[in-house]
């Protein structure tokens, strides 16, 4: 099988998963409404498949912070952090992320998903070794795959297979770095970070948490699991993204450990690209802000999961562990998931679909993310919508 | 480790091989595990996990990089048995 025969291969799998003419995934989104709605083809759909926790996608703060920028500094840097793309907004934004987080210091990605290549690659290298949850996010694999480390997965957020696994590395615990995330973005659970803190003080290890879906959901200020826990303070370095409670694109990673700063001149992914646009990083300072202050949209976010994550267990849907603004339904099979997902798009509910292999255990995943802006009648309609439509994900298929 | 180890491996992961592929060929030391078995990613990954239980061992996933068939995982799983 030649280089492109590879690819007709994977095409192949992909088509036998979602028959010709079901868009789901890179569905084209024509028109964007508002925080909570946009157009599909012709139709105006409840938007439940966003990242945008706090609803903050048109906050007239970031909007304007976004425009000002672009006035003064242009569109782009073009160029990288080390070279010409370190402006005043980018360090004034490390400098809010450390404030932010009582840390040190902060380093700015153009990326989420850099932000974990970048630092993990950066962190450890051939001969050390990664302790990684089963069910991390691929840039977390990636950065793990670019660093040249051994890579060991425990069980999900399973202790005492992480201790065991911890356990066998013997001597090699000294130089092992620990990564968890603070929510899981397929099921929406949280990972049980007092025991990985105990487990990685036993074992005098590095604990890496990637807080990309908890920033600005848990906590009193939105720092996340580690505020949520009391537990910044055992947490070596945190990693996130402004793609999702910050409503732009980029990462970061924050930490007291001096060698953060090193990061800058061994790391490849944050050296090797341009930096955040002058535009990006405004909205993302002015986004920051809202998110310290955004008490009263953490407590409209977490109305909102409750009252979808109660609808759908009412309602019969196997769901996640814990409530959150991830609530996916979990189902058997692939064709059930695509049903639920073909049919909540005709009642005009766009949400994600996630199949096999992404999808933990074998299962697929209809996945909802609640943000703050949706009213009460939004969340309403898309659980009622969900209820009736039970029955697709009961039959065999 | 001996070759009665060795042997003991290789029926091991024959045995495991064939409870989570997807496939109805029969499973040989030269049987391609990815493409002749159309075992996906995660399941391969936790099928390494039970490996590693069974034997009591860390087996990197990225030195899965250098194995297609059965024999080359078998040679894998006893070369990091035979150092443990």
């Amino acid at each position: 099988m030649n280089l492109l025969e590879k690819l007709d291969a994977s095409a192949a799998a992909r088509k036998a998963l979602l028959p010709d003419g079901v868009g789901a995934f890179g569905i084209p989104i024509e028109e964007v409404y508002s925080a909570t709605e946009a157009r599909i083809g012709d139709r105006r759909v409840l938007l439940l498949g966003t990242n945008n926790y706090l609803g903050l996608t048109f906050a007239p703060e970031c909007i304007r912070a976004a425009h000002e920028a672009i006035d003064k500094e242009g569109t782009g840097t073009t160029g990288s952090r080390m070279a010409n793309g370190s402006y005043f907004g980018h360090r004034s934004l490390e400098r809010e992320f450390a404030d932010f987080y009582q840390c040190d210091s902060a380093i700015v990605f153009t990326t989420g998903y850099q932000a974990n290549l970048g630092t993990i690659s950066g962190l450890v290298g051939p001969g050390d070794t990664v302790l990684i949850d089963g069910d991390s996010h691929a840039s977390i694999y990636d950065g793990c795959v670019l660093s040249g480390a051994d890579i060991i997965r425990f069980k999900h957020n399973d202790m005492v297979d992480m201790e065991k696994r911890l356990r066998r590395l013997g001597n090699r615990v000294e130089t092992t770095l620990i990564i968890a995330e603070g929510i899981y973005s397929m099921l929406g659970d949280q990972a049980p970070l007092d025991d990985i803190v105990k487990l990685k003080n036993a074992y005098g290890c590095i604990l890496l948490l990637d807080e990309a879906h908890s920033l600005g959901v848990l906590g009193e200020t939105g720092q996340g699991l580690v505020e949520a826990t009391g537990l910044l303070k055992e947490v070596d370095f945190i990693t996130g993204t402004f793609s999702k409670s910050l409503c732009s694109i980029g990462g970061y990673c924050v930490s007291n450990h001096p060698q953060l700063e090193q990061l800058r001149y061994v790391s490849h992914p944050y050296i090797f690209t341009a930096s955040p646009s002058p535009a990006t990083i405004a909205s993302t300072r002015a986004a920051l802000e809202l998110l310290r202050k955004g008490s009263h949209l953490r407590k409209q976010l977490w109305q909102n999961c409750t009252q979808l994550y109660t609808q759908l267990r009412e309602g019969g849907y196997l769901l996640g562990p814990h409530p959150g603004p991830v609530i996916a339904a979990i189902v058997d099979t692939p064709r059930q998931a695509l049903l639920l997902w073909q049919n909540l798009l005709e009642h005009n509910i766009y949400v994600n679909l996630i199949l096999p292999p992404a999808a933990p255990e074998g299962k697929s995943l209809v996945r909802c993310s609640v943000n703050a802006a949706h009213t009460s009648e939004q969340i309403k309609y898309v659980g009622d919508t969900f209820c009736k439509l039970h029955g697709l994900v009961c039959s065999p298929s | 480790m001996t070759e009665n180890n060795y042997n003991e491996i290789m029926k091991l992961l024959c045995d495991r091989l064939e409870g989570v592929s997807n496939s109805n060929v029969q499973i040989t030391s030269e049987t391609n595990i990815i493409s002749q078995l159309s075992i996906d990613s995660i399941k391969l990954l936790n099928l390494i996990m039970e490996i590693e239980d069974t034997f009591d061992i860390s087996i990197p996933i990225n030195a899965l990089t250098d194995v297609q068939t059965v024999r080359e995982l078998a040679d894998l799983v006893y070369k990091i048995k035979s150092a443990s």
